[in-house]
């Protein structure tokens, strides 16, 4: 048997430096085949914080009305009030009480990540079946609900990427080690 | 002097409330190891043996697939879900009914956010991408051929136990309480194997992982965390997974939050940064007091359980009983584990079962001799690193008395006097 006794990474600063150890290096059958980024592509549905990994297209706020009440309102309410499952709107001032409403609108730090979640997992029955027009809409929608944005305004790839959460700074990291003590 | 006044005479109080010293749990420890309940006490008359009727006819053909005995029936998953949709929700493993360290597959706890895909490994494949040299796709049959490493590592959901935050003590079985963890022995293919194939980039510092379920369940795990422990796990417990514990592949992080280990594992992003999923943002993050949350809170503290006497599992009559539990701590091994039968007045140290393993449950034992009065149980592990598992209080003080993620806090039972009767109390 080899070991993965030898650390294999060193943490340089802030980026990461990684070499091979010689004992995997020698085990590996070496049999991942080749894929180039346009064959990948259907599969590389996540977005990060940045922004990037948003997909083109647009959607609006009142388009965002539509999708929401044909495919979520039964599940998440008028206006995304919540029952049967989890409300997406208010709770604002809410953190610090016993009864805390976590919500995208008073808890989640960032706007990339509604669009990613709804993308792929929602709606929950049929999932990855929203066209990327209809999920910006439906974000749009949501972030309206929760007056982070205004009617008027229109999410795409440029503007989801600018959009500041109100509990953005309502988090203390943990990892890798907690920053408050 | 009857008896068992006797008995009692003789044994080595260690700490209050009627604990013994381990070392006479050790020397007895052969005639003791077999029964769960009472320990010794002055024999009642058993009945004239006969022959029973299972010896006078052949029994059953032999089966190519085993089944327990049908008097085990009882020991169930304690399901539960949300109502309205199928597959989000959580099953929990009923540990106050098993033994050892190793938890069965069939009573493995769940936690699934949309169900349990039917994956045909045939049609499966893993992507590797992201800050890499070269993007890589490998199959199930390639997979097979790495080389695999073996371990027997706890896995714990960040949820488990978090109904004891709350304001009031539930009666619920141990299971229920604290179900969402198991023991396996894991097999798979180190992490670092495939990553130095597919050739990591500077500037590397996370790796998204992403499972083939409705959910796409997605979670960011630190490189370096890649590059250490984390395998492709393949089999569990010496049988391939089974499909909801992500059958063909699951990611297997050990020590740190079950949510992380994604089943059914189908992509790995290399990345810069934390993608900062649902899952690890609106779920999965601590909110303290004052309203901020702790986030990116991946390795499971230090923690011990009573698993016997619990809820449901009352004293019968005084005399001397094995108190057992098991510990564990996701960052290494159990040094310690302390016990205590008077609300932690006064403690005294358990015996560890071996072998005690890195990121493993280990159990723990310690006699006990009932008086028939009130007693008030609990144990307190500490691991390798020092750290020491925390009271129900001190983690309140912190966050609040709601239900939250990573309570490792201590579990108190307590005894009824006379009746025996073991209840969830809070202090
Ligand atoms: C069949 C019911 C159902 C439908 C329809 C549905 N959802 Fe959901 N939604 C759920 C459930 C259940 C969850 C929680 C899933 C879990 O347990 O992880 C959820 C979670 C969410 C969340 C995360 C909430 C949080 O705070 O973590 C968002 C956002 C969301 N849904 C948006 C949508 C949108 C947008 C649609 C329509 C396109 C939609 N959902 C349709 C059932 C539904």
């Amino acid at each position: 048997m080899f070991t993965l006794s030898s650390r294999t990474a060193i943490v340089l600063g802030s980026f990461m430096f990684v070499t091979a150890t010689q004992v995997t290096a020698q085990v590996s059958p070496s049999l991942g085949e080749a894929i180039s980024e346009a064959d990948l592509a259907a599969w590389d549905i996540s977005i990060e914080t940045n922004g990037d990994g948003l997909p083109d297209g647009s959607g609006t706020v009142t388009q965002g009305r539509s999708v929401f009440e044909a495919q979520c309102m039964a599940c998440h309410g008028a206006e995304g009030a919540g029952q049967p499952h989890d409300r997406l709107v208010g709770g604002h001032g809410t953190l610090d009480s016993m009864q805390q409403i976590r919500t995208v609108g008073s808890f989640w730090p960032y706007a990339s990540t509604i669009f990613d979640y709804i993308r792929r997992a929602m709606p929950f029955n049929t999932p990855q079946t929203l066209s990327d027009n209809d999920v910006y809409a439906v974000t749009a929608y949501i972030l309206y609900l929760n007056d982070i944005i205004e009617a008027d305004d229109v999410m795409n790839a440029r503007t989801l990427r600018r959009v500041e959460m109100p509990n953005a700074d309502g988090f203390v990291l943990a990892y890798p080690q907690r920053t408050d003590k | 002097m009857s008896k068992r006044d006797k008995q009692t005479a003789d044994l080595e109080f260690v700490a209050g409330n009627g604990l013994i010293h381990r070392r006479m749990f050790l020397t007895q420890g052969a005639a003791m190891a077999g029964s769960l309940g009472l320990l010794s006490a002055t024999p009642s008359h058993a009945e004239p043996l006969e022959i029973p009727p299972w010896m006078k006819a052949p029994g059953s053909h032999m089966s190519a697939y085993g089944q327990r005995s049908r008097y085990e029936d009882s020991v169930q998953r304690v399901v539960g879900g949300t109502p309205g949709v199928v597959g989000s929700g959580v099953s929990f493993t009923p540990i106050e009914k098993l033994h050892g360290t190793i938890t069965p597959n069939s009573l493995h706890f769940e936690r699934h956010h949309s169900g349990v895909p039917d994956i045909d490994p045939d049609g499966h494949q893993l992507l590797l991408h992201g800050l890499v040299d070269r993007p890589l796709v490998f199959s199930m049959d390639a997979l097979m051929r790495y080389p695999t490493v073996t371990r027997i590592q706890f896995l714990e959901c960040s949820g488990n136990s978090g109904t004891n935050l709350g304001p009031q003590a539930q009666q619920a079985p141990a299971g229920v309480l604290h179900g969402l963890m198991s023991c396996s022995e894991w097999t798979g293919v180190p992490l670092s194997i495939l990553l130095e194939e597919a050739g990591v980039r500077r500037g590397a510092n996370w790796v998204l992982a992403e499972g083939a379920d409705a959910a796409g369940m997605s979670r960011s795990i630190p490189l370096e965390k890649m590059m250490d422990d984390a395998i492709i796990a393949l089999y569990q417990n010496g049988e391939r997974l089974r499909p909801e514990n992500g059958y063909p592949m699951r990611l297997f992080l050990p020590g740190y939050e079950g949510n992380m280990s994604v089943k059914w594992l189908r992509r790995l992003k290399v990345n810069r940064e934390p993608t900062m999923t649902r899952d690890e943002t609106s779920h999965y993050t601590d909110v303290m007091l004052g309203g901020k949350a702790l986030i990116l809170t991946f390795p499971m503290g230090v923690k011990s359980l009573i698993t016997s006497p619990s809820t449901g599992l009352n004293l019968t009559e005084p005399g001397r009983y094995e108190i057992t539990g098991i510990a564990w701590s996701g960052a290494g091994k159990i040094a310690r584990v302390e016990v205590s039968a008077d609300g932690g007045n006064t403690w005294a140290e358990a015996a560890l079962t071996e072998p005690v393993l890195s990121k493993s449950f280990t159990r723990f034992r310690m006699a006990w001799q009932w008086d028939g009065g009130p007693a008030v149980l609990m144990s307190r592990a500490i691991d390798e690193s020092g750290s020491v598992q925390p009271t129900r209080e001190a983690l309140t003080r912190e966050f609040g008395e709601r239900r939250n993620y990573h309570n490792n806090g201590i579990q108190v039972w307590s005894v009824a006097a006379r009746t025996g009767e073991v209840t969830n109390v809070y202090a």
